[in-house]
């Protein structure tokens, strides 16, 4: 079983690449060629994820497993390593999971220009991104597997997307770069302040012992930068709602479970553990951010006229409250980010499918378009209804779990944090579950409710279909078992938290 | 009485690459008086061949391991010599690969053409050895001159009359700017040998202006070399007018030899005067890369854009110099500069030559170079619009192509210098990183995104077969340096070795 152990997570990385390289040599025209490898190859890659699962240690979360050493490139001292804890197993398998559902869906929801092979080749591509960032456990590592999800994100939006697909796509890319700029000088000054190391728990035990306070609140600027951008943070959040409008559904799946996540673990992982002293200075103004995006996307989201842009700026909200819950430094705050990006992962990948599946039928996003989808499609329109529930943070739906402790723990904060500041930020981030609930219903309402507008009345809308069914019904279910039982991923994370906050006493 | 001249032993093994190099000049010489028009196909297989079978003393040299030191030290073969003629035996194979079909359908002169390849090649293997002022001169134009004519090399077109001309007018000055500073430089040191130089320069002021304006006239007369702004004016004139396998041939070949020949001077023969050359090299690459950058922004010719891109990357490549004093003895010194250059210039060969073979298939079918031409390629020729898009995206320095390395080994050499001056050069290089990346990024949109422009036919592009391979061998190159970047670094620091006295 041990060797099985060590290969687990590197199969977990580069079986989709695998399957990509297969689709490369297969024939453009054999589609369902092309889509039956891409199911398989998912499949076999969540496999692996359930192998992960059972054979991890869960006393242990704490710890790292599966790890993986070896030697990569020796001239920087940059080396392979792979691992996986309580804080990145759920993130990991999100990523499986929502990859293989996406597949399904894709099965006869191909954009145009249509081409199966490539796109499904995209998305293999960006598995192996995202997986490999999950489990990357040295900063040069973990650099090129962030960057592994530009290329095809960029082709993905720019080919299959909507009207301004080119500028969504080049503004996407543009600013992620910058930011992943300014991360990689940071990883940089990381190495040479901090004993010539990529290694990340090598750098968390020395680097806040050997850099200069000033230093570290420099290079935590740019690690700051790097992963703001990705969340993305107020005022960094503009390039998201063009490229969720433009992405094609699919897409702006993926962006929204997964590739958003990838800036917020890049502070859990990287940024507050090994410069936990230049956290405490900078999490005042992180969390002032956070709120301001908590209210400003919640403003955002009242002035659209667009489904799907309404769905981005409510991303741009709810990254907001794991945003809060990071800069809080708790346990409490940290455990609830984490348990939010899952949460908005599965929601928020769930409100965009069913936009997309709305648009695939009326061809519209326009709410002054739409209306009655309840009557013409009753079993979408209560899903878009559960949905839009789970997402305002109904107790007993997981997206309660994400924003409600997140809240609470901005109510005491880490030692050394305002605890006054934190607690204006507690209530305006608890006056935007208001909005949240605001906007959502008003979707709700002018989507799905009344009677459908003179412009579809009489167009028959089909329900939904085989591959929506398979694709929805995991995620549907897993919103409702988080909501639950949290315990099953509260249980998973904290004591990886804990271990994460060592240095602030064990957390507050 | 005391002979006058007596021959100096002549280590042959050491001289392994140029004497092949030279059998083969003049088997192709020979062949081309012979058979005339019937050996025409033959020449570039023999070039071809040739180039491969000079790469085999290169091996021996390597594994034979050891330093050889030839001429009292006016030649000098070492591992960054060995490194250095492989990456331009290489690159003239490339070259080789895609001027077959190029150069057999344009009705040109063959067998003049290769020759005057391999001569420029033989120039090159000789820059990659010469330690002394006289060598480095001579094998400078031994690469130019041959270089001069083939940019001209399409006589009957008035683009490729002024590209020959304006490189070899601006050549020919900076040639003779050098000479002269290399002339205040023997004036002072009484010795063409580099390290003769380097140990009169740091020896103390004495004469010390005299040094200055020749360090300032030699780096200048490289600069033109290397196409560094503001020396640069000649660059995309001439890479547009000459045949594009030439194109390619100078933006990595040539340029690569230029900053060699710069890494010899300027680490061994001056390395005392860094007061003089580090803030030189600091403006020149900040200037380079910024510029060159925002020419390429506004160009819609694709191979005056990979002109001024490779002048971007130049300044790159000039990054390492201007920090190259500062960096402490504890983090490799000198040496880490040097390690970046050349893994830099390894890694950026393999990448430029590719997308200029790409230019050139699909020239082959539309006939153009404008970044028009290539909307909608993606319909009808996916394999080269994936080839494009990994050198395009290579080049602007994207995980995992290999490209990131490059960028990765200037930004680390940068802080390993850690001062003000090398942070500020870092920052301009991370901006520009970011706006190169918006060129990089437009002609794969074209590709990608655009239709395809009316009157172009959608017929799937035929790439001969010896393209074919030069892609692959590039294609393969960018890809498992990016993912292995061990392959290149190795050589990038084996090559650090026995260039520093």
């Amino acid at each position: 079983m041990d060797a099985l152990d060590d290969l687990a997570l590197t199969a977990a990385v580069f079986l989709p690449l695998v399957g990509a390289v297969v689709m490369l040599l297969t024939p453009r025209r054999q589609e369902t060629v092309h889509k039956v490898i891409a199911l398989l190859t998912t499949l076999a890659t969540f496999a692996v994820g359930v192998y992960v699962l059972v054979r991890f240690d869960y006393r242990r979360a704490d710890l790292l497993q599966f790890n993986v050493n070896a030697s990569w490139i020796d001239v920087i001292n940059s080396r392979y390593i792979l691992g996986v804890d309580g804080i990145s197993l759920p993130l990991l398998i999100l990523s499986m999971f929502v990859c293989v559902l996406v597949v399904i869906y894709s099965w006869n929801h191909f954009p145009e220009p249509h081409n199966p092979k490539a796109f499904l080749l995209l998305v293999l591509v960006l598995e192996t991104g995202m997986n490999g960032t999950f489990v990357a456990q040295d900063l040069i590592l973990f650099f090129v597997f962030f960057e592994v999800v530009l290329l095809p994100m960029y082709f993905m939006i720019g080919v299959w997307g909507g009207e301004q697909r080119q500028y969504a796509a080049i503004k996407f890319f543009l600013f992620t770069l910058f930011g992943s700029a300014l991360m990689i000088l940071s990883f940089l000054a990381l190495f040479f302040r901090g004993g010539q190391t990529f290694a990340i728990q090598e750098l968390i035990a020395v680097a806040s012992d050997t850099i200069p306070r000033s230093t570290q609140l420099l290079i935590f600027g740019g690690l700051f930068m790097g992963f703001a951008i990705k969340v993305p943070m107020f005022p960094f959040h503009t390039w998201l709602p063009d490229a969720h409008t433009q992405a094609p559904t699919q897409g702006s799946v993926i962006l929204a479970a997964i590739l958003l996540k990838l800036g917020t673990y890049g502070f859990v992982r990287i940024a507050i553990p090994i410069l936990p002293e230049a956290a405490r200075v900078w999490a005042p103004w992180i969390g002032g951010l956070a709120v301001i995006g908590i209210i400003y996307g919640a403003l955002g989201c009242l002035a659209q006229s667009d489904m799907k842009r309404l769905i981005a700026f409510s991303s741009v909200a709810h990254m907001g409250y794991v945003m809060l819950g990071i800069a809080t430094l708790t346990d409490f705050g940290i455990n609830a980010a984490v348990f939010g990006m899952v949460a908005h992962g599965l929601i928020t990948g769930m409100l965009f499918f069913v936009a997309g599946s709305v648009k695939d039928r009326f061809h519209t996003l326009e709410l002054s378009r739409l209306g009655g989808l309840l009557i013409q499609a009753p079993r979408m329109g209560w899903i878009l209804g559960f949905c839009a529930m789970a997402s305002l943070g109904l107790p007993g739906l997981a997206g309660f779990w994400g924003e409600f402790p997140a809240i609470l723990a901005a109510y005491n904060p880490a030692p050394g944090l305002s605890r006054e500041l934190f607690r204006v930020y507690m209530v305006v981030a608890a006056i935007g579950t208001v909005f949240a609930a605001g906007y959502l219903l008003w979707m709700l309402q002018r989507a799905a409710f009344g009677t459908p507008t003179k412009e579809f009345a009489g167009h028959p809308i089909p329900d939904m279909r085989w591959p929506e069914y398979l694709a929805w019904t995991p995620m549907l279910l897993l919103i409702v078992v988080l909501g639950i039982f949290p315990n099953l991923l509260f249980g998973l994370t904290n004591r990886a938290v804990d271990t994460a906050l060592a240095a602030f006493g064990g957390g507050g | 009485m005391e002979p006058v001249f007596s021959a100096p032993t002549v280590d042959f093994h050491a001289f392994g690459p140029e004497i092949v190099l030279v059998v083969v000049l003049g088997v192709l010489l020979l062949v081309d008086l012979v058979f005339e028009e019937r050996a025409r196909w033959a020449s570039s297989t023999i070039a071809g061949i040739g180039l491969l079978a000079a790469l085999v003393p290169v091996l021996t040299l390597a594994i034979d391991g050891g330093d050889r030191t030839l001429f009292g030290g006016a030649y000098v073969v070492d591992n960054f010599a060995l490194v250095l003629k492989g990456l331009f035996l290489v690159a003239g194979y490339v070259t080789v690969l895609i001027s077959t079909d190029y150069i057999g359908d344009g009705d040109y002169y063959e067998g003049e053409y290769y020759f005057m390849l391999l001569s420029s090649l033989l120039g090159m293997t000789v820059m990659a050895s010469a330690r002394d002022l006289l060598s480095i001169f001579v094998a400078l134009e031994l690469l130019s001159i041959p270089a001069y004519l083939l940019a001209g090399w399409r006589k009957r077109d008035l683009r490729g009359n002024e590209a020959s001309l304006k490189y070899y007018l601006l050549g020919v000055f900076a040639s003779a700017v050098m000479l002269y500073g290399m002339s205040l430089v023997f004036g002072v040191a009484g010795s063409t040998l580099l390290s003769d130089v380097g140990a009169a320069v740091s020896r103390g002021p004495r004469s010390a202006p005299v040094i200055t304006v020749g360090i300032v006239f030699i780096v200048v007369g490289f600069a033109f070399k290397v196409s560094a702004v503001p020396f640069h004016t000649w660059a995309p004139d001439t890479y547009e007018g000459a045949p594009t396998p030439i194109t390619a041939f100078l933006s990595v070949a040539s340029k690569a030899a230029g900053f060699v020949a710069l890494v010899q001077l300027v680490f061994i023969g001056f390395l005392g005067r860094d007061d003089v050359w580090a803030p030189m090299f600091w403006v020149l690459a900040a200037v380079t890369m910024t510029v060159g950058n925002l020419i390429a922004l506004r160009q819609t010719n694709v191979v005056r854009l990979l002109a001024y891109s490779s002048v971007a990357q130049a300044g790159f490549i000039l990054a390492p110099f201007a920090v190259a004093a500062d960096i402490p003895a504890a983090r490799g010194g000198v040496g880490s500069a040097t390690g970046a250059v050349v893994t830099y210039l390894l890694i950026y060969s393999a990448m430029n030559l590719g997308a200029f073979a790409v230019v050139m298939a699909v020239a082959r079918k539309t006939r153009s170079g404008e970044i028009a031409s290539y909307g909608g390629l993606f319909q009808y020729a996916p394999g080269l619009t994936v080839l494009m898009t990994i050198f395009l995206f290579a080049l602007a320095g994207i995980p995992p192509l290999a490209g990131w390395y490059a960028k990765f080994v200037v930004f680390k050499s940068l802080l390993d210098a850690g001062t003000a001056a090398a942070i500020a050069l870092a920052v301009v290089g991370v901006v520009n990183s970011v706006i190169g990346l918006f060129y990089y990024a437009s002609v794969a949109r074209e590709m990608w995104m655009s239709p395809v422009p009316d009157g172009q036919e959608v017929t799937p592009v035929r790439v001969p077969a010896a393209l074919g391979a030069s892609l692959a061998l590039c294609a393969a190159a960018t890809l498992a340096i990016g993912v292995v970047p061990n392959l290149v670094a190795r050589l990038g620091n084996l090559a650090l070795f026995g260039a520093l006295p």
